[in-house]
């Protein structure tokens, strides 16, 4: 299963662009497992340093999590104040340590002043659904490229189909650095 | 038994969507449908399943397709999965004779007496124009329909 679209100068990401792997997740700000996935990302990042991009696309079951599409409408207002990282971050380790319920706008709130952001021009950002149709884009994209659930991680464009853990990753991330 | 292949007629169904609806593939002539077996309510893949292709309704009717789930579930325990899970699109229940049309489609499991997990794109004159069984196990996803769909509007993919 390939990944459609490819990975482009629209994407978030972070690494180098000619980094050997690109690590692509399709995430959704309230999904439990996506929380719990956020610091094995980060810990892979670390473990491969410049040799690894990686890149996160939205792909929010809004009718499930009601607060997954405000959540990503959050960190892409977020990405224009120039702090999409963070504010992703932010968003799954408050769910992680409040709940997945616990998402909504006083969450947003106290990630905003956290962070220091315009917390003004992001809740109207917000309110206007501005970053919505790049979510959509995002989420149609996932569904082409055959996700199914989230997290679902492609590397270089191919879909991974372990658990989202350090061990699976880090192998499967080895054997891409070796094709 | 294998699942109906593309080019046959779709076989005619009747069967109640809620306690006091029923929903016939008749009543689509004209527009496309796609038929997904699955199942059972409740079973946490069927739940991603559904949940994904809920999401994708917009883009469904965008494409002027209409959507059934259909399981070997009665009504009232569809009409609590649907609640429960926000499904905004019919889920039918082939629950008596139970398997009914699964069967019909070639997509009943015997020893378990559930339906497969099984997708049919059906066009407007009630022919299949693409199927797929899937691993009763994994979650289909719905890239398969949509490339369905584009190979039938000539867009190729």
């Amino acid at each position: 299963m390939a990944l459609r679209p490819p990975v482009s100068e629209h994407d978030h990401a972070a690494g180098p662009t000619d980094a050997r792997l690109t690590l692509v997740e399709y995430g959704d700000y309230q999904c439990p497992h996506c929380a719990a996935a956020d610091p094995v990302v980060r810990s892979v990042q670390k473990a491969f340093g410049n040799e690894l991009r990686f890149v996160f696309r939205n792909f929010p079951l809004a009718e499930m999590h009601p607060a997954a599409e405000p959540a990503a409408e959050f960190a892409e207002g977020a990405a224009v104040q120039g702090k999409f990282w963070e504010a992703h971050d932010a968003i799954f380790a408050y769910s992680r340590r409040h709940g997945p319920p616990s998402l909504g706008p006083d969450a947003f709130a106290s990630i905003a002043t956290a962070l220091k952001l315009d917390a003004q021009k992001l809740e109207a950002d917000v309110a206007s659904h501005h970053y919505l149709e790049r979510i959509k884009n995002d989420f149609n994209g996932g569904v082409r490229s055959g996700v199914n659930g989230t997290p679902s991680f492609f590397i270089n464009g191919k879909r991974f189909d372990g658990p989202a853990t350090v061990e699976a990753l880090t192998e499967a991330l080895r054997d891409a650095l070796s094709e | 038994m294998s699942i109906l292949a593309p080019g046959t007629k779709a076989p005619e169904f009747s069967l109640p969507s809620t306690p006091d609806q029923r929903v016939s593939l008749s009543d689509f002539r004209g527009s496309l449908v796609v038929l997904a077996f699955y199942p059972a309510d409740w079973s946490p893949v069927c739940g991603d399943q559904m949940a994904l292709y809920n999401e994708m309704l917009g883009e469904f009717r965008k494409q002027k397709v209409q959507l059934l789930g259909i399981s070997v579930d009665g009504v009232w325990c569809h009409a609590a999965f649907a609640s429960d899970r926000k499904l905004h699109f019919p889920l039918l229940a082939d629950f008596e004779p139970k398997g009914a049309v699964a069967k019909s489609y070639g997509a009943y499991r015997e020893p378990e007496g559930l339906s497969e997990r099984a997708l049919f794109l059906i066009d407007s004159e009630g022919v299949v124009r693409w199927s797929y069984l899937s691993p009763i196990g994994v979650n289909p996803g719905a890239d398969g329909i949509f490339d369905a769909l584009d190979a039938l509007s000539g867009k190729g993919g």
